[in-house]
């Protein structure tokens, strides 16, 4: 070696190269490609031109150029990437390989995955930290099946950036109209997905086009080389920088002096001296310092890690995440979620899996998968199991509630993976969607094969005439109170009264959904709250189709039962709550509900070991102690004539 | 105020706060304290092995920032194949133990030594067997450690760019390259059975130059060998030998002459080759860097039998 590099020595050029890698990004993107696209040409002639591959590497490659090769280049670029033995033996790539060069502007790690047909959990893998998708298609050959699957695959991990790199141009006389043709079709099928950013290159990878400068053999092609659009294209603005959430990955606790909580910010940003709230607790408190390994800082945003101090002591602990009081996640046991199976061990519903999201562990089962969906043509089909490879859409439930936002809103606490029980293999990956609480989301269906957009199915018979034909407006009557407060009794007396009146009606029973519907829930306050959810659902549906609802829930929460009633519509909501006080449900409680609470058997028992908030505001509150259930029933059928009258006849 | 005493627990640097920094090394920084956070947060009882070397100190550094304001919580572990430069057995007598105070376990395997195992008579092949790969074991089961914190990189050798961060060994410390747990986001799991142990690569994404770059940007204490200096040497088979110490066994004919040499790499004296430059600046060698045609392992012994060395060696159990 003889360059001269004294510190002196370092000319003008040489200290202005200093100071440029000095203030250099970082791009990470992944290149997915069918076999013999050309992906290890071009990943290997990004690496060689850039200086990433040292003249003694270079020297072996020689060698094994003219013993494996397929140019008679003198150096076969995509023989650099061939890492292990026995795959090079093989002649095959098969997981996914990271690569790395620097530019003056950026560095750029690749993460490079094999096309074969039956991978697409390494291209899930390689494409969940990378910021852009090189997806290679074959001039000569145009967009393949295999185009469709990666770029799906690449849409639905939420990469924002995609280049089209049309390989190959050699072989098509670097003709413009098979460009064109083939970034139209591609443009179409794209727009089905989400993919917010899109460019097209026309390259040789073999000859070295458009790789690293622009080509004269495509005067037509005006935009940058590929390299070019790698150091330029901007991503600065691809995390969420809206949301704090700032999930506690270790407390830190040296001595009895200092207690502060590190972690990752995973998006938005935090202030010194702001009010947080930590989740799941809800606790409150200001951030009294942010220290930083480069010393303390006012403010910290998505992607530092650090360390913070609260003004109050508060228990905290790792899986805990801190969040603006405004600003909150969900709270979730229940989840839908997108999951890309990753073992050879087949998914099935029932199956227990321990669970990581964010930095907290915990354990849950798959009950239901809605559908899979075919990566190649994206449509769904109803399944009971999923196998490698396979991508399906899916519910589960969690042992701990999880605090989460929908993957397409926040990478970081939007995945999660599954992992064996036994095995402890990485099972799966997990992106999750919203919870379908409520009208106020619906983007968790669209997600992500929404080229299938969702629509209501708008009913073509006018409200006033079922009303005509039934004889009667559509109401969801809601019942609450305590267990064993006679909310049952008096569904099914009104039901019976209603009947014999010639009016049509359901009764909706909190137990009895647990029969099917909500077979999958337990009994903490989320699942009580789902079931009532999913019951209002129905009970929606019901009225959609004139009919009444009769609806009978502990319903223990105030915040739940505003819910349903928004949920149903106001003018079609009536609520009669039980007052029967907690002492005479005990004594008439004849399946030792309230005896199994107390010992602890039966968790979260509403009046006994979990609140039961009273109501703000009901149409009617009775008390079945000193009423028989006729008498409450007629009461109700009152109140209902008059609503009717007044509101709507 | 608490302020003064967590300030002056373990002093990372002091001027950094001004430091200019380079977004990218921003970021990897960022990734490389979350794994270390990682394992502290997921596994019983980790250790960071502390080879001394480049990687180490920027692997130590990181360390020292990701529990800032307290120590590391675990200590150190070198393994010393008896074979070390002087230099660096100074190094880190003066620089971890007694700078930052931190525990160093410095672990030989006896057994070698007894027999008297020496890169000269039997080759760097069970050479390094004996006395790095073996006593790595015996240390990691004697003290239990269910992870090992290790400075390697992706860059480094063809065959670790498939490396995980978070690498399984098995219950013989064997690497399977077609068993290996897929990587998602950030989401690295961490469940293992009892007699399994991790090893856990924090440096995974950086380059040489990123770690020389760190080193300039941080001012991280490195040692001195890495300097160019005018050090005796010995051409041996194209290697540029320095002779450190007496034990050093010259062939016939063989005469040290003094020439200005760096190391890139550093392991045992006798089996790591110098590069001849004049870089006597960590800028300088940043910038040497930037210019170098030549690998990093050109100067690695051990790395030259074949290409396929390092993944076997990898199978093996060496780190
Ligand atoms: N004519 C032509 N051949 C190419 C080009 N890029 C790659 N190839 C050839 O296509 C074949 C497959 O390339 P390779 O990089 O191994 O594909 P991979 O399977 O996608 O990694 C090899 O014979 C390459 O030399 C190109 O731009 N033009």
């Amino acid at each position: 070696m003889n360059t001269t590099t004294t510190m002196d020595s370092i000319d003008l050029a040489g200290k202005q190269l200093l100071t440029q890698h000095a203030n250099k990004e970082l791009l990470r993107f992944i290149t997915c490609g069918s076999v013999d696209d050309g992906k290890s040409t071009l990943i290997g002639r990004l690496l060689l031109e850039n200086g990433a591959v040292y003249e003694d590497q270079v020297n072996s490659l020689r060698k094994d150029s003219k013993k494996h090769g397929t140019t008679d280049l003198d150096v076969d670029p995509a023989l650099l990437l061939d890492g292990l033995e026995d795959e090079r033996q093989q002649g095959i790539t098969i997981d996914v390989a990271y690569r790395y060069f620097t530019t003056p502007k950026r560095k750029f790690i690749i993460a490079d995955t094999p096309g074969h047909e039956q991978f697409t959990r390494n291209m899930a893998t390689g494409a969940s930290t990378t910021d852009l998708a090189i997806i290679l298609v074959d001039a000569s050959k145009g967009i393949l099946t295999q185009t469709r699957r990666h770029t799906f695959i690449v849409s639905l991990l939420g990469i924002k950036h995609v280049v089209l790199a049309v390989n190959k141009m050699d072989l098509v006389e670097y003709s413009q109209n098979v460009f064109e043709s083939i970034c139209d079709e591609f443009g179409q099928f794209a727009s089905k997905l989400e993919i917010p950013d899109i460019r097209f290159v026309p390259l040789s990878a073999l000859h070295g086009d458009n790789v690293i400068r622009n080509s004269s053999m495509t005067p037509w092609y005006e935009d940058g080389s590929l390299l070019h659009i790698l150091e330029n294209i901007y991503i600065g603005a691809d995390g969420n920088h809206r949301d704090l959430r700032f999930p506690v990955q270790w407390v830190n606790r040296p001595d009895a002096n200092f207690r502060g909580y590190s972690g990752t910010v995973s998006s938005g940003a935090l202030q010194l001296g702001e009010e947080v709230m930590v989740l799941p607790s809800e606790k409150r408190s200001r951030i009294s310092r942010i220290i930083s390994c480069n010393g303390d800082l006012k403010s910290a945003h998505a992607g530092q890690a650090i360390t913070i101090k609260l003004t109050d002591e508060i228990d905290i602990s790792r899986g805990d995440m801190i969040v603006r009081p405004a600003n909150r996640p969900f709270t979730r046991r229940n989840l839908d979620a997108m999951i890309v199976w990753m073992s050879d061990k087949p998914l099935q519903t029932g199956n227990s899996y321990w669970v990581k999201q964010t930095t907290k562990r915990t354990s849950g089962v798959v009950n239901g998968i809605r559908y899979k969906i075919d990566v190649n043509t994206l449509h769904r089909s109803s399944t009971t199991g999923l196998q490698l490879n396979d991508i399906g859409r899916c519910q589960l439930l969690l042992r701990d509630p999880i605090m989460f936002d929908a993957y397409r809103q926040n990478r970081e606490t939007g995945s999660f993976i599954l992992v064996d029980r036994i095995t402890h293999e990485t099972a799966a990956a997990g992106m999750l969607l919203s919870p379908r609480d409520g009208s106020d989301d619906f983007d968790g269906e669209v997600h992500p094969e929404n080229e299938l957009r969702l629509q209501r199915a708008i009913s073509r018979i006018p409200e006033n005439q079922r009303a005509q034909r039934y004889g009667h407006l559509p109401y969801t009557i809601l019942i609450t109170g305590l267990s064993g407060s006679g909310k049952t009794t008096l569904a099914l007396e009104l039901e019976q009264w209603l009947f014999e009146d010639g009016k049509k009606c359901v009764v909706l029973d909190g137990q009895t959904m647990r029969f099917g519907i909500s077979r999958d829930l337990g009994f903490s306050a989320e699942e009580r709250s789902e079931n009532l959810l999913r019951a209002a659902e129905i009970a929606k549906l019901l009225n959609d189709s004139g009919l009444i609802c009769i609806a009978a829930f502990a319903a223990p929460h105030d915040e739940i039962r505003q819910r349903v009633r928004n949920l149903i519509g106001a003018d079609r909501f009536l609520h009669v709550h039980l007052t029967t006080p907690l002492a005479i449900c005990r004594q008439r409680d004849s399946t030792g509900r309230y005896a199994a609470a107390d010992k602890g058997t039966i968790a979260n028992f509403p009046g006994v070991t979990a609140p039961y908030d009273p109501p703000q505001a009901t149409d009617l509150e009775v008390s079945t102690e000193s009423m028989l259930p006729d008498r409450v029933a007629e009461e109700v059928i009152r109140l209902l004539r008059i609503r009717s009258n007044l509101s709507r006849a | 105020m608490p302020q003064n005493r967590e300030q002056s627990e373990v002093n990372v640097n002091p001027t950094m706060v001004n430091v200019l920094r380079s977004p990218h090394l921003e970021k990897l920084e960022a990734e490389s304290i979350h794994i270390l956070r990682e394992v502290v947060a997921e596994l019983d009882n980790p250790v960071l092995l502390y080879s001394i070397g480049k990687d180490s100190s920027v692997l130590l550094h990181l360390a020292l920032k990701a529990f800032y304001p307290g120590k590391p919580p675990f200590p150190l572990l070198h393994i010393d194949s008896t074979w070390e430069f002087r230099e660096m057995i100074e190094f880190r007598e003066q620089y971890a133990v007694q700078q930052l105070g931190l525990e160093v376990i410095s672990f030989v395997n006896e057994e070698g030594v007894r027999a008297g195992v020496n890169p000269f008579e039997h080759g760097s092949k069970v050479y390094t067997d004996v006395m790095r790969t073996q006593p790595l074991k015996q240390a990691l089961m004697k003290y239990k450690f269910d992870g090992a914190i290790g400075g390697g990189r992706r860059d480094e050798e063809r065959s670790r760019a498939k490396e995980r961060v978070f690498s399984f060994r098995d219950r013989f410390h064997r690497w399977d390259p077609r068993n290996q747990r897929p990587e998602l986001w950030k989401l690295f799991n961490t469940w293992k059975g009892s007699d399994e142990c991790l090893r856990i690569f924090p440096l995974s994404n950086w380059t040489e130059l990123d770690v020389w770059q760190y080193i300039l940007q941080e001012n991280i204490p490195i040692v001195p060998l890495y300097f160019a200096r005018s050090r005796p040497v010995v051409d041996r088979d194209g290697d540029l030998i320095v002779v450190d110490d007496d034990r050093m066994r010259l062939r016939e004919g063989e005469l040290p002459v003094d020439r200005v040499v760096r190391f890139r790499t550093l392991g045992c004296y006798p089996v790591t080759g110098a590069i001849e430059s004049n870089a006597e600046t960590v800028e300088a060698i940043v910038y040497e860097m930037m210019t170098t045609r030549l690998s990093e392992r050109q100067g690695r012994a051990i790395d030259r039998d074949e290409a396929a060395a390092m993944e076997r060696k990898k199978r093996d159990g060496y780190f």
